[in-house]
């Protein structure tokens, strides 16, 4: 069994962070009643005997539970964010040594983020990570949660995953990322957003993109349909998406709606490989499988069901449903349109009780309704999990590899455009030490290359492409 | 003599299981001793304290398959694997068969061949190596291959045959085209035979002949143990008198492999149906060998009427004096180079087999008398009370192989996903090599 660990940078990344945490804990005491330190548990928490004073830990699995610590490395240049954490319930799960803060922020500058903190704590973050994989039986996986549009989350987070790459290259680095709205508060969130894209490029194994307008759609849908009174319309309790209901934390914050759906993200990706199934499907082979070319790496997140109605329902059409939902735009956690462009690949994550009939049946169903690249006519990667996520019986993400997540980039250019063509709010980056007119220069220029690039294999989606000439054989 | 089978990756730990627990419930549910004590000696070893302990090595690069495998044996109590004979890591190959072989190969060859030397060991006479794996994934592909290359090192004068599960066209991994050419293309050189078993012809058989409703990997599982181990339990030979042949193996690969170019072998195993309907099901003989003979050259895998060509017929024979040339070559007609009927249960020397021994059905270069064997025991297998079994050496599997290496082929040309194999260590090279070999063995079949 593997481990993983997540690195949580800037306000954002924390506070989902803070959610995934919370609602991992649920998920394991849901499946783990005997409270065995087992393997699953063990994929992102270590078994610390506290007694034994710092250091101490019976890592030992099959052991009883003592006390549980997250494998993760808190970094926020503002102590607000981690300080709540740290008087919150969640307390417990962190050791001090696993934060790094600092008091002033980075006043949403990605310069000051990325080469200022970056410099300064670089030895510090180091240390920690060294120190979270050093505890790790075998370590298969970062997680870095951040935000694109302020300047800690992006600054400094997309340093962080650099040094995660020089560091630990075999480790692999899957990096969930929280792109701006369009009508983000933060003036300058695209020059900060398109600075961190190329990192993301260049660095990332895996990047999950999530729209936070998506996020509130989503939101509301379900608000929405509980509140809608309609007979039939009851959600099952502690089943939504969003509820954290039966975690560790009280009262809902305001955020946290939101920040659930992205941890529920990350715990149904990571299900295949902390319990078992009939089709497993390790961390390492979503990158495999999903990202035919290095730098296009950007996969599209859907969640279903986002919620369970009460009342019981015919089984087999609910379970039908839900993968036509999660080729459905609600469902995304992007606002892009994959139906009309180009798929390069897809994997579909199921959880609970779901057989590969099934799997098999709605997949011949989708697929023509789905336009694959022609040398990929069949790209589908499959993982039946048998252990569903709490409040439902069974689950499905999908992962897709979609040149649908071009017009998001392209959007992020004109914002960035708009800005940089009156070079406002320049004079705030130069400044930093270390950062110069010519980082711009690159960080547009290589987001414009990455969007060429899906741009050449949209093209090739009307045309019929003939198969490749075999080779021949001397008969 | 005994067969020591080596489990590699998910799929091939999860058929293993499988065919275990159908080859000991075969055996204990026959009132046969002697077949019964020969199918044991064959497949487990017998320990002091009387515990049936299969002869098996389960080799995975992660934890989770293996544990399941060995506790579930152990609470079944009627055999179980040996304590010291599996190997698994923590982290799997992630799909990737330049990791398996490149990497995870070499890196645990020693321990690996240290557990598979000391099952050989425990054996009073080996008859042959089997090893079960898919060519989808990472490890059994890859690992597997790696692991294969060991065996026909350390046992260069045993048999190896090599039993792979091909997967759903429509994709379980998506670089799985790439893992099957770059396996097979491996396996030819090394390998005696390759019996292959594809996810697609399986999961029909459980949809239309055995009705299950929402079939599982299990039951996909299941059917494929249950064709696998009607092929190597027990059975008499034509010259055996009496006495269970010994070397099943080797006879299996002297019936059929006779040419190192054509490896590919294929089997039938009818009837299959549902345990439900077997009670009112009555099988003859004469309709069975029917339906087999016409699943052959008509390339059906099932045995519904529906789904059987009844209008490929076999062509006529040229007088003699004419050489045969394409005559044989008919739209949808599947050629042999060698077939092996195995049959088992009542009345089975009243069975009339003439209908395999027709030349028409053979590719012209070999005599049609050479091509056809038969094995036959009267001990009805796994609860049927007859069961006809074809092994093949056509081609059935030219097709799916052909589309196989034609979609690796596409996805070749735009070089997607390659970066994956070459930092592992594959280059375009070896991937061109193993394309090369492939269209070899589609050439030489098609010519059949």
């Amino acid at each position: 069994m593997t481990q993983s660990v997540v690195v949580q940078v800037g306000q954002c990344g924390n506070q989902v962070g803070c959610r995934f945490w919370d609602l991992a804990l649920r998920e394991h005491s849901h499946v783990n009643k005997k409270g065995i330190y087992d393997e699953a548990l063990s994929s992102f928490f270590r078994n610390v005997d506290s007694r034994r004073g710092v250091g101490g830990s019976c890592d030992i699995t099959g052991g009883r539970i003592q006390s549980l610590k997250a494998r993760a490395v808190l970094v926020d240049m503002e102590e607000g964010v981690v300080n709540e954490i740290l008087q919150g319930p969640l307390r417990e799960l962190f050791d001090s040594t696993q934060l790094i803060t600092d008091v002033s922020g980075s006043g949403n500058n990605w310069a000051v983020g990325h080469w200022t903190y970056g410099s300064a704590y670089r030895e510090q973050i180091v240390d920690q990570l060294r120190r979270a994989a050093e505890h790790c039986d075998c370590l298969q996986c970062f997680f870095l949660i951040h935000s694109m549009g302020g300047g800690t989350g992006s600054g400094l987070g997309t340093c962080v995953l650099k040094l995660l790459e020089e560091e630990f290259p075999e480790v692999c680095r899957i990096v969930t990322s929280v792109y701006p709205s369009a009508e983000d508060d933060v003036v300058t969130s695209p020059y900060n957003s398109v600075l961190a894209m190329r990192e993301l490029t260049e660095h990332a194994d895996c990047v999950l993109p999530v729209e936070n307008q998506s996020l509130v759609d989503i939101v509301n849908k379900i608000k929405h349909m509980s509140h809608s009174g309609k007979p039939g319309s009851v959600i099952k309790k502690d089943s939504a998406i969003i509820s954290g209901q039966g975690g560790v934390s009280g009262a809902e914050k305001p955020f946290d709606a939101m920040n659930n759906i992205v941890a529920n993200l990350l715990l149904n990706i990571t299900s295949s490989a902390r319990f078992e199934g009939s089709l497993n499907m390790d961390l390492n082979e979503i990158a495999m499988n999903l990202v035919p070319f290095p730098r296009l790496h950007y996969l599209v997140p859907s969640l279903t069901p986002l919620y369970t109605l009460a009342d019981v329902n015919i089984p087999t059409r609910r379970l039908d449903q839900m993968f036509t939902d999660a080729f459905s735009k609600d469902h995304q956690l992007i606002r892009a349109d994959p139906k009309h462009s180009l798929y390069l690949a897809c994997a579909l994550m199921v959880r609970g009780n779901v057989q590969v009939s099934d799997l098999r049946r709605n997949i011949e169903r989708l697929k023509p309704m789905l336009p694959f690249v022609s040398w990929n006519q069949e790209g589908w990667k499959t993982g039946l999990c048998s252990v569903p996520p709490v409040g439902h019986s069974h689950s499905l993400l999908a992962l897709a590899n979609n040149t649908c997540v071009k017009s998001t980039f392209m959007e992020l250019r004109d914002r960035f455009t708009k800005l940089y063509r009156k070079k406002a709010h320049m004079h705030h980056y130069l400044h930093v030490d270390g950062m110069e007119q010519g980082c711009f220069t690159e960080a547009i220029s290589s987001l414009s290359s990455l969007i060429e690039e899906y741009s050449q294999l949209d093209a090739t989606k009307d045309r019929l492409m003939p198969d490749a000439a075999r080779l021949n054989i001397a008969t | 003599m005994s067969i020591v089978t080596v489990q590699l990756g998910q799929c091939g730990n999860q058929v293993g299981q499988e065919l275990f627990e159908v080859i000991s419930n075969d055996a204990n549910d026959t009132q046969r001793k002697v077949y019964s004590e020969c199918s044991s000696e064959r497949f487990f070893n017998e320990t002091a304290n009387r515990e049936l302990v299969a002869r098996s090595v389960l080799i995975d690069m992660e934890p989770k398959v293996i544990s399941q495998s060995i506790a579930k044996t152990a609470k079944s109590g009627k055999w179980r694997y040996g304590d010291r004979s599996h190997f698994s890591q923590k982290q799997g190959s992630g799909n990737n068969w330049a990791n398996g072989y490149c990497v995870h190969g070499p890196r645990h060859e020693e321990v690996v061949m240290d557990i598979v030397r000391r099952e050989v060991e425990h054996c009073d006479c080996l008859a042959g190596i089997v090893a079960m794996m898919s060519v989808a994934g990472g490890t059994g592909s890859g690992v597997g291959t790696y692991v294969t290359q060991c065996l026909r090192d350390a046992y260069p004068n045993s048999f190896i045959l090599n039993h792979l599960t091909w997967p759903y066209g429509t994709g379980e991994v998506i670089v799985q085209n790439y893992n099957s050419v770059l396996t097979l293309s491996h396996l030819y050189q090394l390998s005696d035979a390759i019996l292959v078993h594809e996810n697609d012809t399986v999961h029909k058989i459980c949809a239309q002949l055995m009705n299950i409703k929402h079939i599982s990997f299990r039951d996909v599982n299941k059917v494929i143990a249950h064709q696998l181990g009607s092929v190597l339990q027990p059975a008499l030979t034509g010259d055996s008198h009496g006495i269970y042949n010994r070397n099943p193996i080797g006879e299996l690969m002297s019936s059929l492999v006779c040419h190192p170019e054509y490896k590919l072998l294929s089997v039938c195993n009818i009837p299959q149906v549902s345990s439900s309907s077997m009670a009112y099901s009555m099988f003859t003989w004469p309709g069975l060998l029917k339906h087999l003979r016409q699943m052959l050259i008509a390339n059906s895998k099932m045995e519904e009427g529906t789904c059987i060509d009844w209008q490929v017929r076999a062509p006529s024979l040229q007088p003699e004096g004419i050489k045969r040339t394409g005559s044989h070559r008919r739209p949808g007609f599947n050629t042999s180079l060698a077939n092996l009927l195995i049959l088992r249960g009542k009345d089975v020397n009243n069975a009339e087999i003439s209908g395999f021994q027709h030349p028409s059905l053979y590719t012209p270069w070999l005599p049609a008398d050479e091509a056809f064997s038969m094995w036959k025991t009267p001990v009805p297998f796994n609860k049927y009370e007859k069961s006809a079994i074809l092994v093949s050496n056509s081609q059935t599997l030219l097709r799916p192989l052909d589309n196989m290496v034609g979609k690796a082929w596409n996805m070749f040309a735009s070089r997607a996903y390659i970066h994956q194999y070459t930092k592992f260590g594959i280059s375009e090279e070896d991937f061109l090599d193993s394309f090369t070999s492939l269209e070899q063995v589609i050439s030489s079949y098609s010519q059949l």
